[in-house]
């Protein structure tokens, strides 16, 4: 196993190497300039700012220059909020991101599961038909009309929760948090229909209901277990994703989470920003997949990972 | 005279699919007393499997007992309200399936399927009870070294052990009747005897009922107090393992027989019975059979044969025994 997490652990550093190789280059390679807004700069101020963060240099030299950094756990300057340290924006503006994508990865997950659980189990009743119809909008509609539709609807018209969230009361995650869920339950219901279908219809099902076991634990011991598998697959990088924050969602609620800060980053070439974003959200992701993989050992133990 | 254990009468099972009603089991009855075997014999769809789900109650949608009675120690079974089944299935009848490749669970340990059985029979018990009833279940049913085997994954068992640990499971509630569908059928030859070896020992040991349902004449003679075959949802000939071996007397019956290889003519080909087993979505208005008889009369098209019983209970529902069988023309199914 230790040898496992080590072996796993090297082959994540070389993804991350690999990733932050590519993204900074490929950042370097778009055309334009952080220093080329709307205000009209002179040559020699543009020169001077150049100067000022190193981008004048080669790029191979710049490249050797951001990894040192890197390595000593310097993402250095953003160049739109001067005076920043990227990992302190990113440390302020995680935390509120983090919160929020917790509650929603949770409410996908529980209630993804349970719903996909009933849909399988009344399949082709009214209930079954109800969860779909809804799961299939879910899928459907993007998350900007769910997310804007939900406030007008139980924000400015009934007044149930607040429109602008700072996540720091109940009421305030609900909106964002539905918006933002919405599309991973809505995955998560059909994969757990799909599964739960496939798993109840197996013999080690009709061998539960032979030995006598009630129906509670025939499904939620023997079929839950088995039928979950999909769910943990797919839910490593949501997870991951939902973490990381939703632009869409956190500008319409005016959250300050770290979505939002990379989609701007991007637009404005705001380079050490989205270098020390990429990296965050990428580490965070190989984790996340590590972390199914080791659950994946503990759900079903014909897998065999230290292979 | 000894009660009976198990009594079917007429029971009919049906399942409703998009494309009609298949008759699945079409009126069924037999007795089985405590400690008998009883040996269930026919082709695949001739619902012998059927006929045992519905004593467990296994029967799924669109599947339906559409009627008869199912009785087991006096008490009807489908009387039984929902706390009295569960304890009835495991506790009063086990059931070992046919692949016990795919009948335990996968993610959970041998021991800990075995400890619900036994948490099924004896409430809440301690760990070390369960763990104590566990190694001595796996080894009555013949595993080796069972204290590591339980904390193990169905998938380190080979098949016959899988089959072994299958049996303990439903040794575990301590069953009047076992039922046992095709145990042997995914299991090769040297396995296969292991494994009905062990039911017979077992057998003798707890004094357990059997039903066995299989479609290999070979086990049902080695095993078998007493026979039933069934073609097309329907018994067309029961009696003891003797008379069915040795005075055969419905046509199917016998074209089974006459099926089996010799071991002493060499070369010699085979003997099928012709033609495909029936439709069970258009049974026909007489005998089921009919269609690939042989001996065929007219009346068997359109009529279905009564049961003929001899002196020692062998039972044939056939129209050949029927006293006017004589007189009337025979039509031959040649081929």
């Amino acid at each position: 196993m230790l040898k496992y997490v080590l072996k796993r652990l090297l082959v994540s550093l070389l993804t991350l190497w690999v990733m932050f190789t590519l993204t900074f280059f490929l950042m370097h390679l778009t055309p334009g300039s952080p220093f080329l807004g709307d205000n009209k700069i002179t040559p020699e101020i543009f020169a001077n700012l150049e100067a000022k963060y190193g981008l004048d240099k080669p790029i191979l030299v710049q490249y050797e220059k951001y990894a040192q950094n890197i390595l000593k756990g310097d993402f250095g300057e953003s160049i739109k909020l001067s005076g920043q340290n990227v990992g302190e924006i990113i440390s302020r503006k995680f935390p509120y991101s983090l919160k929020l994508g917790l509650f929603a990865s949770a409410i996908a997950i529980v209630i993804g599961t349970i719903l996909g659980t009933i849909s399988a189990l009344k399949k082709n009743t009214s209930a079954d038909r109800v969860i779909m119809l809804v799961v299939t909008i879910g899928i459907a509609v993007p998350s900007f009309v769910v997310a804007t539709v939900s406030m007008v609807l139980f924000g400015v018209k009934l007044h149930m929760f607040p429109t602008v969230s700072n996540l720091d009361t109940l009421s305030s995650y609900i909106l964002p948090g539905f918006a933002l869920s919405f599309f991973p339950l809505s995955f998560i219901t059909r994969l757990m229909r799909s599964s739960m279908l496939d798993v109840i219809n197996q013999d080690y099902i009709r061998t539960a209901r032979a030995k006598g076991l009630s129906e509670r634990v025939v499904i939620f011991k023997h079929g839950l277990r088995n039928g979950i598998l999909p769910v943990v697959t797919y839910a490593g990088p949501m997870v991951a994703g939902v973490l990381t924050g939703s632009f869409v969602i956190e500008s319409i609620f005016s959250i300050p989470g770290l979505g939002s800060s990379f989609v701007t980053s991007i637009t404005a070439k705001d380079y050490p920003t989205v270098m020390g974003v990429t990296i965050f959200l990428g580490t965070l992701l190989i984790f996340m997949n590590f972390l199914v993989d080791i659950l994946y050992r503990f759900v079903d133990p014909r897998i065999n990972i230290t292979k | 005279m000894v009660k009976e254990l198990l009594k079917i009468n007429d029971l009919k099972v049906s399942f409703f699919t998009p494309a009609g009603e298949v008759k699945a089991v079409n009126g069924i009855s037999y007795t089985l007393e405590p400690g008998k075997v009883l040996g269930i014999v026919g082709e695949s769809g001739s619902g012998k499997s059927v006929s045992s789900y519905s004593i467990m109650g296994l029967i799924d949608k669109p599947g339906k007992i559409v009627w008869g009675s199912i009785t087991f120690n006096g008490k009807d079974v489908s009387a039984m309200n929902r706390s009295e089944r569960l304890n009835f299935s495991g506790n009063e009848v086990a059931m070992i399936f046919q692949d016990p490749m795919t009948c335990l669970n996968p993610v959970f340990t041998v021991g800990n399927q075995l400890a619900e059985s036994l948490r099924h029979k004896y409430g809440k018990i301690s760990k070390e009870e369960v763990r104590k009833r566990s190694i001595e279940l796996l080894t009555l049913v013949g595993i080796n070294v069972p204290e590591k085997r339980l904390s193990q994954y169905p998938h380190e068992f080979s098949g016959g052990m899988r089959q072994r640990a299958m049996i303990a499971m439903a040794l575990a509630g301590a069953p009047k009747l076992l039922i046992a569908d095709e145990p042997t059928t995914a299991l090769d030859v040297t396995i296969q005897a292991q494994i009905l070896e062990l039911l017979k020992d077992i057998q003798k040991k707890t004094g357990m009922a059997i039903v066995l349902i299989t479609h290999d004449l070979g086990i049902v003679a080695d095993m078998a107090d007493d026979v039933i075959v069934m073609y097309g949802g329907r018994i067309v000939e029961q009696g003891s393992v003797y008379s069915i071996f040795h005075n055969s007397r419905h046509p199917y019956t016998k074209g089974l027989i006459r099926s089996l290889p010799d071991l002493k003519k060499r070369g010699e080909k085979l003997i099928p019975i012709k033609g495909n087993p029936i439709d069970l979505l258009n049974l026909p208005k007489g005998c089921a059979f009919a269609p690939r008889c042989e001996s065929c009369l007219k009346v068997c098209i359109n009529h279905m044969p009564a049961e003929y019983a001899t002196e020692d209970g062998h039972r044939t529902a056939c129209w050949l025994y029927d006293e006017r069988a004589n007189n009337s023309g025979e039509v031959k199914n040649n081929g």
